[in-house]
């Protein structure tokens, strides 16, 4: 049982003797993504395809180890996180893009491919992949399907789960399966949309078939500064009260936009309450149209000042702003403790008054920085993990905040997953026989809960302590 | 002295990073695909989000110091192009040289390094001595650095050295406008003085009077990148009193490690100092003279793109030569794997990076290569010589630019 010799020896020869590691160095690196969450993994496994992943999946089967897959571990709610040791799975060797078919207008990838490099090779054929995480730069397009993810474009085109027609997985038993297919409307049961989203729970992605789009003839960029949130989140009200729908509708407050403008010169006014990007694509003709109306209202509701991208260079500067704001936050504070809550749209002023307040109870500095067109929040609460005593209150904070949203008729989570971050609030917002049906999902797919374990599902009897606590190396030394 | 390999690692002097320095880091992973030994590896401890994250923990106590360590920091190949995307501003450059600095303090002296450390200081340091090819070629056999020809990266094929004019002094082509000093540099008046020439021509076409100061020595930026930060800070305050004249208003340098090593680490010095391309875009150059007909592609190297964030310039000056059809490579800022030492320390990582780059190069299928860093420029070289291509040749962007005019 567990990872002797012998099993180490076994997952050696299924990967290659370099592909499985467990220096201390790797251990602890793989112990946290990009959330403050981590647990050191016992091994890492790098597979190369599917037969191999099947192997490992066997092994651990037969030593009833934990597996838990890794895209790049950008993750915000630690699902990469190996919470109860084993395994960690990575997908870092599945990077090839295996085709790219511009006339059905699809793709063949594999999961570690990076999310913007497929975009770079789509753009070859005059297309683009519409998913675009503010994380794209670095996170894989296995990962988003994992999570599945959204981003500022989400607004108009839809989240990852409408952008991939098939996927081949490995289950937890080493057999390997296709699900889906190269149409978006398969018949029979919808396992390709139960598998999308399961945050590496059910099965272990190894291939995936993803829409592609033709690149719009036009793009048009504005940014908005506005006195305050409450006149920016009336404007986004009422752009989408006129029938408007932006390819992108994104907010930044005022400690956000401090913050970026540290790194990115963006251009955003820092004298601004906030600021909103707003983003038409489409025909020239109509985007021109579009982007006036759009200027018009945004003037009636306060915008203090608008301007126009004149040019790709500008744009980019624009949204290099947004995509880097939650890493930029790093100037005000080493840490982040993000949620992502959803709230109808009309809410969120109030929502985002109420998210102020409890920072200011806790007197914690809160940056927001979300997609507003779809009630999204991110509210970002920074602290210093150094800081004695700080995590508690950390933790109540994020915990109101989330409660504020549920109270808004909102939910626990728009994009980022739940994680083990969030599975110990499912039960706000599912009851039992919801959880009971998921679990039943679950105990067919991966009988022996050995795929990501501690996840999703809220955890039975006492919550462990989340923070980094398991570390075994030095512990008593580390901060945590 | 014994030194306990088991205690927490120390950064000295007074840039030191600072453990506010370390926790900029937030964690976020989007350097990651940025990095040119995660790109190949896929390993985190091959990135920069693990390395600081190694980095830290020693530096907390809460890991121990071993070959592992070492081996993933001596991997790193101080590109810096993590530092250039880091949405939090992490100072990574300055973290890993302190890093190097107390790795070669406490580290099990390593054969290898030792000899090269050897060299550099002698040779480096002691511009009499490197003087000619065969010295240099001889002492790069004795530090063991055969792989420097064994990976077919060969010195270049020497053409005379560069000399500076007559009394140290190249005149303004027209009316002076601006008295510049130039950075001649170790190694580049010997494998690479066209680069020099054209160079200078440049900033004489530019209205420039340009200085060589005879007392000039290396910048000390290879001490500085390999963790010899002793023998880096002994040239810094030489060169330091050199450059202080009043007799010109900036330090031109053209080759971008020497640059950016300069601007971080020279006081009084630094702020004058200028990268040639930002110099030349700055002051302007006349409309050129002559077309020159080529398709080619730059490479950006590291310590001007991410160093000093100077991607723009060459560009432009490139694109204004008439009949020079500039094509941009995918990935053009990433390391070539050249890195100074690096190619010659770690040359397996060094060749699988270089490969990556050739692929990228040669998808473009370009007349010509240009670049702006001997150490690159010889890198390059080596790749499409690798490939077979010799007949596409690399220059200093400088060369071509200078062809519009001569
Ligand atoms: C700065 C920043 C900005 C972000 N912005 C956004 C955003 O705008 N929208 C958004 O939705 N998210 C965002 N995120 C969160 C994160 O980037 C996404 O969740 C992303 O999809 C994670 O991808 P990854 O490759 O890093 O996966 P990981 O973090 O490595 O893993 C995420 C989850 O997927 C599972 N998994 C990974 N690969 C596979 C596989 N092949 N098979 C099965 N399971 C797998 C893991 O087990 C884990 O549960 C952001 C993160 C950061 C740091
Ligand atoms: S170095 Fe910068 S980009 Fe990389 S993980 Fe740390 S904060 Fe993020
Ligand atoms: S300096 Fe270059 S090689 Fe080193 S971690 Fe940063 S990107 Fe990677």
């Amino acid at each position: 049982m567990g990872l002797g010799p012998r099993t180490l020896e076994k997952l050696r020869r299924a990967v290659g003797r370099d592909h499985v590691v467990w220096d201390a160095y790797d251990l602890v690196i793989f112990e946290r993504d990009a959330s403050i969450t981590g647990a050191l993994p016992d091994a890492i496994v790098y597979p190369a395809n599917a037969e191999e992943v099947a192997a490992v999946l066997e092994i651990a089967a037969e030593q009833q180890l934990p597996v838990v897959p890794r895209g790049a571990g950008t993750g915000l709610s630690g699902g990469a996180v190996t919470l109860h040791g084993g395994l960690a799975l990575s997908l870092a060797r599945f990077r090839r893009i295996i085709e790219i078919d511009p006339k059905g207008r699809t793709a063949l990838v594999e999961p570690g491919v990076v999310n913007y490099d497929l975009g770079l090779e789509a753009a070859r054929h005059g297309l683009f992949y519409a998913p675009d995480p503010s994380s794209q730069k670095a996170c894989t397009i296995g990962g988003n399907a994992a999570e599945n993810s959204g981003g500022p474009h989400c607004l108009y085109y839809g989240v990852t789960t409408n952008h991939i027609l098939g996927m081949e997985v490995v289950l937890s038993d080493g057999s390997v399966h296709w699900v889906g297919g190269e149409d978006p409307d398969q018949p029979g049961l919808d396992l390709l949309g139960v598998l999308v989203g399961s945050e590496g729970t059910l099965a272990v992605i190894t291939k995936l078939r993803v829409k592609l789009l033709p690149t719009p003839e036009a793009v048009s960029t504005l940014m908005a500064a506005f006195p305050s949130i409450e006149s920016a989140s009336k404007a986004v009200s009422d752009v989408i009260g006129h029938g408007i729908v932006p390819a992108a509708l994104e907010m930044m407050d005022k400690v956000t936009i401090g913050a970026v403008e540290a790194h990115y010169k963006a251009g955003y006014p820092t004298s601004a309450g906030a600021v909103l990007l707003v983003e038409v694509d489409g025909l020239t003709e109509s985007a021109r149209e579009l982007t006036a109306a759009i200027e018009q209202i945004l003037e009636m509701d306060e915008a203090f000042e608008i301007r126009v991208a004149e040019d790709p260079a500008e744009r980019e500067l624009l949204w290099a702003g947004r995509k880097g704001a939650i890493g930029a936050l790093g100037h005000i504070k080493p840490n982040y403790y993000l949620h992502d809550g959803v709230v109808p749209r009309t809410r969120l002023p109030e929502v985002l008054r109420e998210v102020g307040r409890i920072g200011e109870h806790y007197r914690l500095p809160v940056a927001n920085v979300f997609h507003a067109g779809d009630g999204n929040l991110h509210p970002n609460i920074l602290f210093d993990l150094r800081e004695k005593g700080i995590m508690k209150k950390v933790e109540k904070a994020g915990e109101e905040m989330l409660r504020a949203c549920i109270d808004a008729g909102g939910t626990l989570s728009g994009e980022h997953g739940i994680g083990l971050e969030k599975n110990a609030f499912m039960p706000w917002i599912f009851g039992p026989d919801d959880l009971a049906a998921m679990q039943a999902v679950k105990d067919v797919l991966d009988p022996s809960g050995r795929l990501n374990p501690g996840k999703i599902f809220p955890p039975a009897g006492q919550i462990e302590p989340k923070l980094i606590a398991r570390s075994g190396v030095a512990s008593e030394a580390r901060w945590w | 002295m014994a030194i306990d390999v088991r205690r927490a690692a120390v950064f000295h002097g007074p840039d030191a990073p600072s453990d506010d320095d370390l926790a900029t880091c937030v964690h976020c992973g989007l350097c990651l695909n940025y990095c040119p030994t995660y790109r190949v590896t896929g390993l985190e401890t091959e990135s920069p989000r693990g390395r600081l994250y190694l980095m830290t923990q020693w530096t907390r106590g809460g890991l121990p110091f071993t070959r592992d360590l070492a081996r993933h920091l001596d991997l790193c190949l101080g590109c810096r192009t993590c530092e250039a995307v880091c949405p939090s501003g992490v100072p990574y450059g300055r973290i890993i040289e302190h890093g190097r600095a107390e790795l070669e303090r406490v580290r099990k002296v390593d054969a290898k390094r030792t000899t090269a450390t050897i060299v550099m200081r002698q040779v480096l340091k002691h511009p009499g001595r490197l003087r000619t090819l065969g010295a240099l070629m001889r002492l790069a056999q004795a530090a063991g650095l055969t792989s420097l020809s064994a990976q077919g990266r060969q010195l270049p094929k020497l053409s005379e050295p560069f000399k500076p004019p007559a009394g140290n002094v190249a005149r303004a082509l027209g009316p002076t406008r601006f008295k510049v000093a130039f950075l001649t540099g170790c190694v580049m008046p010997i494998l690479y003085a066209r680069s020099h020439e054209a160079s200078v021509q440049l900033l004489q076409v530019a209205g420039c009077e340009v200085h060589f100061p005879a007392a000039q020595r290396c910048c000390g930026a290879l001490f500085a990148h390999n963790g010899d930060l002793k023998s880096a800070r002994g040239l810094r305050e030489h060169n330091e009193r050199v450059f202080a004249s009043d007799d010109y208003d900036f330090l031109v340098v053209n080759s971008a490690g020497c640059s950016s090593h300069l601007k971080d680490f020279y006081d009084g010095v630094g702020e004058r100092t200028r990268d040639l391309f930002e110099f030349l875009a700055e002051v302007g150059l006349p409309p050129p003279r002559h077309e020159v007909r080529a398709r080619v592609t730059y490479q950006d190297p590291c310590h001007l793109a991410h160093a000093q964030r100077i991607k723009r310039q060459p560009r432009e000056l490139l694109s204004s030569v008439p009949g020079v059809e500039l094509v941009e490579m995918p990935h053009a800022d990433i390391c070539c794997g050249s890195a100074g030492l690096y190619s010659a320390l770690e040359p397996e990582m060094s060749r699988r990076i270089l490969d990556e780059k050739m692929d990228s190069v040669l998808s473009v299928a370009p007349e010509q290569v240009v670049t702006a860093n001997p150490g690159c420029q010889m890198q390059l070289e080596a790749g499409l010589k690798s490939r077979g291509r010799t007949d596409i040749p690399v220059r200093h962007a400088a060369e071509l630019i200078a062809e519009a005019y001569f």
